[in-house]
């Protein structure tokens, strides 16, 4: 037996020398490349905002401008696939500002030997999304490149949208008191896309949850006032609140007993060692609005196909600025935090 | 949803919390063994339901925090080869080694993959019979079972290119050095629930007897873990040490036979380094002789490779129960998850990173300290 025990330790890894996955998680390891590269580079006032999309002026109009690539494995996932899913993305984002979508492009990377049939089924399926999302795809390109350079098919999306006069939502616009509201259940798209992944069969399939919100967002705005909006798309519910509450210097306090986790979502996580907190989704919002507008807002939401299961759960506070909390299920509290890289498998 | 819901019930939660209040009349340090126990702790902020009088001590069971910079450092020599496919269990990725972790090979090219299961393994290594399939078998007496079972498969159904590169580690050694080192202060042990579900817990009896300590075999659900508090402390008060298994439903005191039988049939026990605390002596498994044709550190010639590990950080201490995480003045500044400066911040289940990432290094206690 060691009669004391050594105290040992490696040297640390400062600096990366190349790009690992976790620089695409969303996480810290994004927030520093965004930091200490993109943003020196381009400066400008629009894009310090860092918001999802940015609102920029022409004319007398305010316009939301926004574009994200799509590099989902595999293609096709119970619930949607790459195509739909760069529709309703770029939807989303520019919804978000509260914005009425109008127009998009799509650019198009495919992997040499990509069947033919494949493509066809998701450039279908970005035509029904747009339709069906009151958009048009009126521009585009496509590149393919040889065998290995690419993982089948990648897809970028940029769009535009107006921003109706009087609307103002921003993720620095949360004030202590406005409540927390979520469109409904969390973690569905990740859990669908890792499931499958992962050749992880359950009781049912996961569906991913994929879905333009920007109807729902008329609806809520018809109902009340709304001080911010997100996705929480990569990096999950934990990622944007915490987002949210740096970039409007406040607190945020949620309560775990009033999140919805599908059954099927929950014991996927709790098979795979994730937190359903950190997992992606595509076709829900969180919404943050003042006390008096939350009722009206959230009976909105419920009216609508979108946001059935919609909810409240917490609320803005002036306490721990810059902080998201979560009251636990069995009363305790703990910080959520961004991410560093993607949510790696705890062994047991 | 069923069999899980029970155990995170905060009603059940609040009035086992009251129990060990009331049981509690005086100060007591209870160690819990496990990592995962470590994590629902943070988790859920157990330890703020607890009276102020219970200190919950972070033990060595975090099976990644404790695997050696020398063996890591052999990992990522074989992941580099370029005729290897090197498989792991997801949050080894991260620990860094003297130059780098799994992230930095990945990116460099080297084909590192994540696992779940190491049977899963044998289905890559037969789609890849040009390459050389390597599993990192890592972890405590929860993870052999399996392991053992892909190197038998491995060797039943002669599939040449999988190997394995052993470091598994076993729990009653470290309980025991836990005991024997100067200014322990652990006065009673949370039992590991999973280890005893595989090895049962007649190993544990001689470690009650020869040191008078409480043992209670606790399971990983807030509810389990309060229950294995409230008869660790009723102990602790009545003047006991006995063995208890409060984690019923998943673990009986021969534990099973069968997983037992696949570990003994591949491994054998033998010395140990310990990351963070040093070699132990039969405190952990090696592939037995009969299987060498599946072990990475032969084929790669990699047994050569030694690493001393250098002095930074109090993760020793932290491992051994003497200070917390936060007690470090690195913990949360120079020493994050994305610069781990010692053992126990690497792993999620490190308790340096449960604490981190549970956002204990920015926020005060009191902001989450359960009133009223």
């Amino acid at each position: 037996m060691p009669t004391e025990f050594a105290l040992s330790c490696p040297l640390p890894i400062t600096e990366r020398k190349n790009i690992i996955m976790g620089h695409g998680s969303g996480g810290k390891l994004t927030a520093q490349l965004v930091r200490d590269l993109f943003l020196p580079a381009f400066d400008n006032a629009i894009l310090r905002k860092l918001d999802d999309q940015a609102v920029v002026t022409a004319g007398s109009e305010r316009l939301a401008f926004t574009t994200d690539s799509y590099v989902v494995t595999p293609i096709f996932f119970p619930g949607g696939d790459i195509g739909d899913l760069a529709v309703n993305g770029t939807v989303n984002d520019l919804a978000m500002s509260g914005a009425k979508p109008l127009f998009l492009s799509a650019a198009f990377i495919m992997e040499e030997g990509l069947p033919v049939e494949e493509l066809a089924r998701v450039v279908e399926s970005m035509g029904k999304a747009a339709r069906r999302a009151g958009v048009s795809i009126v521009t585009g390109d496509t590149k393919v490149v040889n065998k290995g350079s690419a993982d089948r098919l990648f897809v970028t999306t940029a769009g535009i949208g107006l921003v109706p006069a009087g609307v103002n939502i921003s993720a620095s616009n949360a004030q202590p008191g406005d409540r927390i509201l979520i469109s409904g259940s969390i973690g569905d798209h990740g859990m669908a896309v890792l499931s499958k992944r992962e050749g992880l069969e359950f009781e049912g399939t996961i569906q991913s949850d994929t879905a333009a919100l920007n109807d729902l967002v008329r609806v809520m705005l018809e109902a009340g006032d709304v001080h911010v909006l997100r996705d929480p798309t990569r990096g999950g519910l934990a990622t944007s609140l915490c987002e949210i509450a740096t970039s409007s210097g406040t607190g945020v306090e949620i309560d775990a007993q009033t999140l919805l986790v599908r059954d099927d979502v929950r014991g996927a996580c709790e098979i795979l060692g994730l937190d359903p907190l950190w997992v992606a989704n595509e076709g829900k919002l969180v919404a943050f609005v003042p006390a008096a507008s939350a009722a009206p807002v959230l009976a909105a939401m419920r009216g609508h196909e979108h946001g059935r299961d919609a909810r409240i759960i917490g609320q803005v506070v002036d306490r721990h600025t810059g902080f998201a909390l979560l009251k636990t299920e069995i009363g305790g509290t703990r910080v959520l935090d961004l991410p560093f890289t993607e949510q790696l498998p705890r062994i047991c | 949803m069923k069999y899980l819901d029970e155990y995170r019930d905060s009603q059940v939660a609040g009035k086992i919390a009251n129990e060990i209040r009331r049981a509690a009349t005086r100060k007591w340090v209870l160690m819990e063994v496990c990592g995962g126990q470590t994590h629902s702790i943070v988790k859920y902020g157990l330890d703020y339901l607890l009276p102020e009088n219970i200190e919950l001590v972070h033990g060595p069971g975090c099976p990644v925090c404790v695997t050696s910079l020398e063996m890591i450092d052999k990992a990522h020599a074989i992941a580099r080869r370029p005729n290897v496919i090197f498989c792991s269990f997801g949050d080894m990725l991260r620990v860094p080694g003297s130059d780098g972790d799994l992230f930095k090979i990945k990116a460099e090219g080297g084909a590192v993959r994540i696992v779940y299961s190491p049977l899963d393994c044998l289905k890559i290594a037969r789609q890849n019979p040009d390459k050389q399939v390597v599993f990192f078998a890592i972890g405590f007496e929860t993870t052999a079972p399996a392991n053992s079972m892909a190197v038998w498969q491995a060797h039943v159904q002669g599939i040449r290119n999988f190997s394995v590169l052993v470091s598994h580690v076993l729990v009653p050694p470290a309980i025991m050095g836990i005991l024997q080192s100067p200014g322990n202060r652990v006065q009673a042990f949370l039992g590991p629930g999973h280890v005893c579900a595989v090895v049962g817990w007649t190993e544990y009896e001689p470690i009650v007897d020869q040191f008078r300590v409480p043992i209670v075999i606790t399971g990983f659900e807030p509810i389990d873990i309060l229950q294995g508090v409230l008869l660790t402390v009723r102990q602790l008060e009545q003047g006991r040490a006995d063995l208890e298994n409060a984690y019923a439903r998943a673990v009986r005191r021969e534990g099973n036979s069968e997983a037992q039988a696949m570990i003994h049939r591949v491994f054998e026990v033998c010395d140990r380094g310990w990351r963070g605390i040093g070699t132990i002596p039969q405190s952990g498994y090696q592939l037995r002789e009969e299987f060498r044709e599946h072990d990475a550190e032969r084929l790669f010639h990699v047994e050569g490779i030694r690493t001393e590990e250098p002095s930074i950080c109090i993760s020793g201490q932290v491992l051994k129960g003497l200070a917390k995480p936060t007690d470090c003045s690195a913990f949360g500044s120079r020493c994050t998850p994305e610069t781990p400066l010692g053992a126990t911040m690497v792993s999620a289940e490190g308790a340096c990173a449960a604490y981190y990432n549970y956002g204990r290094h920015l926020i005060s206690a009191d902001s989450l300290a359960v009133h009223g």
